[in-house]
């Protein structure tokens, strides 16, 4: 099993006809995922990629069935489409998005309010369930399917990790980037919730980094609700305060932020820390043995 | 993005929300001119970024415009160093001439969006004055907070929780509320990302005053901001950063190390400057090199590590997903061929068109050291960085 797209996922891409929706939605199509319909406004009725392209969401998920969307909006309009598969009751959307205004992603939270729709990232590369469905943009040749899910704000730190867990032997059931913003759409500990009630995911690796306190509410969560051991690295002990370390979630406003305050509340829930970013799959290996 | 405190108080002023007379000035006579203007005592403030500016000796009370000019003068054309500067300061070439405020009581109020509840709060406090982590720190109490429904904006009974909670007598509720009201237009429709007047002063006269202000805006949302856009200041960024995005390099921050780095991913950036200090070396910068598909940026890449006179050693490293390995290797070697390298350069390569890339750099005769994995690029340059003498 996996976690939130799997063999039976029906992927629409909104903004498919765009420089990067066609370039990464021919890669997912090249891992096997199943790429039923496109969305760009004004190009409804044409053919994209061998994908029907529709005017709206609405249209697409009526006319194919599509039960994923995946994101790749330019940042002064995404916030409408996101809002958009909303209205439309899409189960699960995958924001890849970067630059988003703040200010549109509340509204996009208030929205969300009530309706069944997972919203992943922004800024996020995507998520992945290796041998079944790559809804992202991360290199789909480094995954290896099998029993450890990973959850990361990052993009090419999780594929270094990956790459570490996959050349000692260790699959993956799932990775989820849930993004760099300061108001991801899915936390770590929404992700952990399902992670645990995963039947095939053994132990879970997050990958967490400076400012907000997500990581905190993620300590939380495992000393409490989580059963399965999680191997943990934050990024950024060595990122100064006040700037903003790429990522527009990444800066240190105050202690919480500190990866140190983050290191120490997840130490204290029971996460296993990888001394370094170099040696997460090494820590994994170790925990997987114990098991 | 940050602005000047006069910038911010401007903006204030357009919602309606008090703040005291004054102007701002570029030399010392224009300091005179404009305390001859406002008459009696007058406050004359460094603009910097940073705060603290008060206990760094940037804030001077005077009580004519000889003194004012004297002030100005002591302050115009050199640098603050305030806790939120390095020791290198800020630069002062402008300060701002306020009328005095006869101050009764310092309150705190600011908005800014909270990433638990994903809605903007504004936060009230009879403890201003001072900073309000120090607050929550010590007196978590004296702290108010109200979440703000974006679908039916700032009430009244907000209004009144904050004001009350700031032990505001009853006459005042309703201006204060009024005052709260304009901050959180003014943060909607600038796309602020933090709003803070600190304090805001409740004058001998029972009057609310913005005696400071800072106003910080989304970098995201900027494109939809001219007017603010136009506010920044450059000489007040680190010179290092503006060249950077001069260059097309946008996630560039300043450190205090002697290795430059070159990292696609802010996250796997982040990293190899943690990586690097595990392994005893300290890195000069954070740089996300994105993702590109020329080779233009590369190229700029070693230009700021040739224009940093603090670099011993570099240390690249690629894991290519949405960057192509190729084109960065490609990069390296223009490099190579258009300046001088006085470095060792220590590259690591993964991803997307792995084997192009290393046949790139193979051909190409270029002197580097290789490097297997993450682990290996980072101690490799640490030893690299030590080994050389300059």
């Amino acid at each position: 099993m996996s976690i939130l797209v799997d063999e039976n996922t029906k992927l629409l891409v909104q903004g498919i006809t765009g420089n990067e929706g066609s370039f990464h939605t021919q890669r997912c199509i090249e891992y096997g995922t199943k790429v039923v319909a496109g969305v760009t406004p004004g190009k409804g009725g044409s053919q994209h990629l061998g994908v029907p392209v529709f005017n709206t969401v609405e249209n697409a998920m009526a006319e194919t069935g599509a039960n994923a969307s995946l994101l790749f909006v330019p940042p002064a309009f995404a916030a409408d489409g996101i809002l958009e598969t909303i209205d439309a009751g899409m189960s699960l959307i995958v924001c890849i998005t970067e630059g988003i205004p703040v200010l549109d992603m509340v509204k996009v939270h208030r929205y969300l309010k009530g309706k069944p729709t997972r919203l992943i990232g922004p800024n996020c590369p995507g998520v992945m369930s290796p041998g079944k469905c790559k809804a992202g943009i991360m290199v789909g040749e480094i995954h290896l399917p099998g029993s450890v899910g990973v959850i990361s704000r990052s993009g090419t730190l999780t594929y270094d990790v990956v790459s570490q867990l996959t050349s000692l032997g260790i699959g993956q059931s799932t990775c989820v980037g849930i993004g760099g913003d300061a108001l991801p759409g899915s936390t770590f500990v929404n992700i952990l919730e399902l992670f645990e009630a995963d039947q095939d995911t053994k132990a879970v690796v997050l990958i967490g980094e400076i400012g907000g306190t997500m990581e905190q509410e993620a300590a939380e969560f495992i000393s409490h609700k989580m059963t399965k051991p999680v191997v943990a690295f934050i990024a950024g002990s060595t990122a100064p305060p006040g700037k903003r370390m790429g990522h527009a979630g990444a800066i240190i406003t105050g202690s919480a932020g500190k990866a140190s305050e983050k290191i120490k509340a997840l130490s204290q829930a029971g996460a296993i820390i990888a001394p370094n970013p170099a040696e997460v799959g090494l820590t994994t290996k170790k925990v997987l043995e114990n098991l | 993005m940050k602005i000047h405190e006069y910038q911010a108080k401007a903006l204030l002023a357009q919602y309606g929300i008090p703040v005291p007379k004054g102007k701002v000035a570029s030399t010392p006579a224009e300091a005179r001119k404009i305390a001859t203007e406002i008459g009696g005592t007058v406050v004359i403030k460094a603009q910097v970024y940073a705060g603290g500016r008060g206990k760094a000796g940037g804030i001077k009370t005077v009580n004519s415009p000889e003194e004012a000019e004297k002030a100005a003068s002591q302050l115009i054309g050199t640098r603050l160093v305030t806790h939120q500067t390095g020791p290198e300061g800020a630069p002062v070439s402008k300060v701002l001439v306020e009328e005095a405020s006869d101050v009764a009581r310092e309150l705190y109020l600011s908005i800014l969006v909270d990433g638990t509840s994903h809605l903007p709060v504004m936060m009230s406090s009879e403890a201003g004055g001072m900073e309000i982590e120090e607050v929550a720190q010590s007196a978590p109490e004296k702290i108010f907070r109200s979440a703000i429904d974006p679908a039916i904006g700032f009430q009244p009974f907000q209004g009144r929780k904050l004001a009350y909670g700031t032990n505001l007598d009853g006459g005042q509720v309703g201006e204060a509320t009024r005052l709260m009201t304009n901050l959180y237009k003014l943060f909607i429709d600038k796309d602020c990302s933090l709003a803070e007047i600190n304090p805001l002063v409740v004058t001998a006269d029972k009057k609310l005053l913005a005696l400071d202000a800072k106003l910080n805006f989304d970098d995201n949302a900027l494109y939809r901001h001219k007017d603010i856009q136009e506010l920044q200041d450059k000489e007040q960024e680190e010179p290092l950063e503006i060249q950077a995005r001069d260059w097309g390099i946008n996630n560039y921050v300043k450190m205090d190390g002697d290795i430059g780095c070159m990292v696609n991913g802010a996250g796997l950036a982040m990293a190899v400057n943690d990586l690097i200090q595990y392994c005893g070396g300290r890195a000069a910068n954070f740089l996300d090199i994105g993702t590109l598909n020329n080779t233009e940026r590369v190229v700029n890449s070693f230009k700021m590590f040739i224009a940093d006179p603090r670099i011993k050693a570099v240390l690249v490293n690629i894991f290519g997903g949405m960057a192509r390995v190729d084109v960065i290797a490609q990069g390296i070697v223009e490099a190579y061929q258009q300046m001088n390298i006085p470095f060792p350069v220590v590259i690591r390569l993964a991803g997307t068109n792995l084997e192009e890339g290393q046949r790139i750099l193979a051909e190409s005769g270029i002197s580097f050291i290789q490097a297997k994995d993450f682990y290996d690029v980072a101690n490799k340059v640490v030893k690299a960085a030590k080994g050389v003498t300059k």
